[in-house]
């Protein structure tokens, strides 16, 4: 992601959350935030003027986007409020095909003359390079849905929420962070907001209406003594819901090997604080780890990073065409892979769902950024390599004939292309408990919550760490570990995982901040698992000295 | 309209100050127009070009301040979003660490940051660019894909103690990545220029071709500890990293590589070779940047690591404020003094080692020791008495940059090269390539 798509905190610690901000967004006050700008009705004449001057300069094909982001921050330090920034983003995206080729233009001036001017620059762009074009567009069917329209089914507004309310609970989680031996806190709550207006030369007019919402903190303890600090970052996940996830129900909340809580569908941010802080100073006296061949058993709010990078990263089928070589990278899940139809990516219990509609996700919408409906498909199927993630001008190569639907744009200034949708892991078919898993693993380390990241540019070579590691010995838990890290190759990895728990520790994780594409774009999305647990893997110990 | 001149600026900006009642405000008014091309398998994938200017104004009372934006610049308009602004500010919470905006600073001369030819790059300019690569490419059974992103744009500050700060710039930033056909060989290079004229597209691409068939057929060897000459690229992402990390609370607080066993800070201290000084300087003629910064604090020249040592940290104002301590502009700019020797030249003098075209997906491991993880990609090679023996699979390191700096051996030729996010985006450094002993590399990748 670019440098200039965030905003560091001011003064937040090493490892500092960093917020995904568009180039374009502005601040704005709640009030305005909560007044719609136009009807659909108006939005639907702005959009014909686009497809009826496009057609005029013999586009073949048009899509209008007419988008309003929003986003609010409430970020807070110990017992400071640092900021409450409201943010608008409002323009219009104009996709044409003209000669074979694609052009894109994007403005603020969302007026009649506005939009007839930036579709004149897109449909210029696709000529101007239609002169290099070696394959032209083909573009999948998709039905045309006339005049529909999706919403997050969302039970609380957050934009709605008072932002005194957002303020007190933040605080009170710091405060409860503090009373239990943290050095520092930060915290804050994210909300995303995307009014999003859809309408293609194909007839379809879609207005859709997507929340998102992502409470966290990172808790620090330094011992300024031994000159070592820790951070414990938190148990949230973001989520495709309403305030509503903030609700921190008793029935949510799930007592997890190491004495340690964990979070479904709803999270208890000011519980989680209180154990951050205590768990920060057992992490600072835990034990380094001895490097080695482990059995790791990965929990759900850890695993989701591992699926996002070596499952998630390597189905999408503009990496494995070459779309994104010069930056992402490509894949090593190459078609004559897929062709084969024998490719053994994980073991028979492996089984991976790519999914645009499940309640909760982030990926969640009704309709993708190129009016094609959302569904499930699978990716991988007992172990076996059998589709990926592909969109309406790249379907056509793999033989099939409609779109998977998951084309996503960031916002309205940035062109649309194909993005992860939410890859899950299926959970286990018999019946298993996380106690029960560990209490096989005769040597091993219990991993919970993801932590640093790296993957090679065709998805071979990774290395995770997490946030909290417990040390197993003869099924046991046995005190808390630190130094730890994992290398593994992607394809091995998933084949040696010998257990997965059943349905009932589902759960899902994920990022708002996916990057990818030139110029580099967020996409948020969700990954779903139970805990999981891989024989062998190699860790290393991270552990340095500098002067 | 999305470039305004500096005339055209103060006056809007002086309209905004007029119409406040509050204790203060403080009004930003930044344009922006940019283009891109992106292409792949040979081909143009995707291009556009974006346009937007926003006007942002801060008004307080006392520590309460709000801020509200708008894009429309008719005086109701204008006066329209003060009035939102006050609003904001007198139903927010008292911020503690809220200070008043400055008085008018005293700037150095302005930095050449604008260059007209860049500000005039149309789509058939950016279409050629792509020919560039793709042309040659398909001619040697070669696959390119790249990107060219340019933009003009301009950013003005006004405040109700009488500042008022403007800058325009241009930028141009084009990567291409070329790929054997047999998927065996990748080379990539990358260049970032505020003046389109030294821009090369087509010498460029053929540096990226010739990696691209080097490195075919790369053979294994072990992980461990290598010497390694980097490329500017390479070193610049690491070296990146530490000044990014060189805030001075964050030190104080004891949250930091550069916090002092014990309670303190690092600076002053020595913490890597004495080789090593890294400085800022918005009027360097390679990797100019504007003479001001956020809040309309004044850049200047400032030594970040001489000799080794670290001379000064980054504080912002309030925490200046309360260390007694002078408040530092963040630098638009990060350069690096180089050497007189060649990447060929260090090649020459090295007798085993490993050539590092750039690195990729570098992430934290550990703040407390600046731990980094991350690979090589797209063209890394073994050298052997003076030579380049043989393209290697890549390697993935861990390893930090104090560590690494204190393991220097020879600095070579600076670069300009982007400090990420492309000409818009986290600015420009001037970084030497540089020979470096004992860099740790923990496994093997069968990535291309």
């Amino acid at each position: 992601m670019k440098r200039r798509d965030f905003i560091h905190l001011a003064g937040m610690g090493s490892g500092a959350m960093a917020l995904p901000f568009s180039a374009f967004a502005h601040e704005v006050e709640i009030g305005q935030l909560l007044t719609p700008l136009l009807d659909t009705s108006q939005k639907k004449q702005l959009a014909d003027i686009a497809l009826n001057t496009a057609k005029s300069l013999g586009a073949s094909y048009t899509d209008v986007r007419i988008g309003r982001y929003l986003n609010q921050f409430v970020t807070t330090r110990e017992k400071k409020v640092q900021g409450v920034t409201n943010t608008e983003s409002f323009g219009v995206g104009i996709r044409v095909i003209a000669n074979g080729t694609w052009g894109f233009a994007a403005s603020n001036s969302v007026t009649p003359d506005g939009i007839k001017k930036t579709t004149e620059r897109a449909v210029a762009i696709a000529k101007a390079n239609s002169k290099f074009q070696r394959e032209p567009v083909k573009l999948a069917g998709t039905p045309s849905y006339g005049e529909v329209s999706w919403k997050t089914p969302i039970v609380k507004n957050g934009f709605e929420v008072p932002v005194k309310e957002k303020i007190e609970l933040l605080l009170n989680a710091n405060a409860k962070a503090m009373e239990n031996g943290a050095s520092f806190v930060n915290s804050l709550i994210f909300l995303v907001n995307e009014q999003k207006y859809f309408a293609s030369s194909e007839g379809s007019y879609i207005d859709q209406d997507v929340h998102r919402t992502w409470p966290n903190f990172q808790v620090n303890v330094v011992d300024r003594q031994s000159g070592q600090f820790k951070t414990r970052s938190a148990f949230s996940a973001p989520v495709g819901m309403g305030y509503e996830y903030l609700d921190g129900k008793a029935g949510d909340k799930i007592k997890a090997p190491g004495d340690i809580i964990l979070y479904n569908k709803s999270y208890d941010i000011v519980e989680d604080a209180a154990m951050a802080a205590q768990q920060a100073k057992q992490f600072i006296a835990g034990k380094s780890v001895e490097p080695g061949k482990y059995d790791l058993v990965l929990e759900p709010s850890h695993l989701w990073l591992t699926i996002h990078e070596s499952v998630g990263h390597p189905t999408e089928l503009d990496r494995v065409l070459g779309y994104e070589a010069n930056y992402a990278g490509t894949s090593f899940l190459t078609m004559d892979k897929w062709q084969s139809k024998n490719f053994k990516f994980g073991s028979d219990i492996v089984n991976f769902v790519a999914d645009k509609t499940q309640p909760g996700s982030l990926g969640s919408v009704g309709y993708d950024d190129e009016g094609v409906k959302c569904k499930s498909w699978e990716l991988i199927k007992d172990g076996v390599l059998v589709n990926y993630q592909a969109i309406r001008d790249q379907i056509g190569m793999l033989g099939q004939k409609e779109s998977h639907g998951c084309c996503y744009s960031q916002s309205w200034s940035d062109v649309q292309f194909q993005r992860m949708a939410n890859v899950s892991l299926q959970a286990g078919k018999k019946s298993l408990t996380p106690e029960q898993l560990i209490s096989n693993v005769e040597k091993g380390i219990y991993i919970v919550k993801d932590g640093s990241f790296s993957i090679d540019q065709q998805r071979y070579n990774f290395q995770f760490g997490g946030v909290l590691f417990f040390e197993i010995k003869n099924g046991k838990i046995a005190g808390m570990l630190k130094d730890v890290a994992y290398q593994a190759n992607t394809q091995e990895f998933w084949n040696s995982c010998t257990e997965i728990c059943d349905e009932r520790d589902y759960r899902l994780s994920g990022a708002f901040n996916d990057g990818k594409g030139q110029p580099s774009q967020s996409n948020a999305v969700s990954h779903g698992s139970a805990t999981a647990r891989f024989n062998g893997v190699n860790v290393i110990n991270t552990g340095r000295t500098i002067l | 309209m999305a470039i305004l001149s500096k005339e055209e600026a103060k006056k809007i900006l002086d309209k905004v100050i007029g119409f406040s009642k509050a204790d203060g405000v403080e009004a930003n008014l930044n344009g922006n127009d940019g283009g891109n091309i992106r292409y792949a398998r040979n081909s143009v994938s995707t291009a556009g070009e974006d346009s937007n200017v926003s006007l942002s104004v801060q008004t307080y009372f006392g520590k309460k301040s709000g801020t509200a934006t708008i894009n429309e610049f008719d005086d109701a308009s204008l006066e329209k979003v003060v009035r939102r602004a006050e609003e904001l500010a007198k139903l927010a919470p008292e911020n503690p660490e809220f200070l008043e905006p400055l008085p008018q600073q005293t700037y150095g001369a302005e930095s050449k940051t604008f260059i007209e030819s860049t500000a005039k790059i149309t789509p058939d300019y950016r279409a050629q660019a792509a020919a560039d690569s793709i042309i040659p490419a398909t001619k040697k059974d070669i696959t390119a894909a790249g990107f060219l992103e340019d933009n003009r744009g301009f950013s003005a500050l006004s405040n109700s103690k009488g500042l008022f700060a403007y800058n325009k710039s241009t930028g141009v930033d084009f990567t291409v990545t070329m790929r054997t056909n047999d998927g065996t060989g990748s080379g990539w290079v990358a260049r970032n220029f505020n003046d389109i004229s030294k821009l090369n597209t087509t010498e460029a691409s053929q540096i990226a071709m010739e990696k691209a068939l080097q490195s075919r057929n790369a053979k294994a060897i072990e992980p461990g500890k290598y010497t390694v000459i980097l490329e500017p690229n390479a070193a610049a992402d690491l070296l990146g990293l530490m000044i990014g990390g060189m805030n001075a609370r964050q030190a104080d607080e004891g949250r930091s590589y550069l916090s002092k066993k014990g309670g303190g800070t690092k600076l002053g201290e020595k913490i890597v070779d004495e080789r090593v000084n890294i400085y800022t300087d918005p009027w360097n003629e390679e990797v100019p940047v504007g003479n001001w910064a956020s809040g309309g604090m004044s850049r200047k020249k400032m030594d970040l690591i001489k000799n080794g040592t670290v001379e000064n940290l980054i504080y912002d104002r309030y925490w200046a404020s309360q260390k007694n301590a002078e408040p530092t502009a963040f630098p638009g700019n990060r350069i690096m003094e180089g050497g007189n020797a060649s990447v060929e030249d260090m090649i020459k003098d090295t007798k085993k080692g490993v050539l590092v075209t750039r690195f990729w997906y570098i992430r934290a491991v550990d703040p407390q020791t600046l731990l980094y993880t991350g690979l090589t990609r797209d063209g890394t090679f073994y050298i052997e008495n003076g030579k380049i023996k043989h393209p290697i699979k890549n390697f993935r390191f861990n390893e930090s940059p104090i560590i690494m700096l204190n393991n220097l051996e020879t600095l070579g030729k600076q670069m300009r090269v982007a400090s990420g996010g492309g000409p818009g985006g986290g600015g420009s450094s001037l970084i030497p390539a540089m020979k470096i002993r004992d860099f740790t590399f923990s496994s093997l990748s069968d990535a291309v």
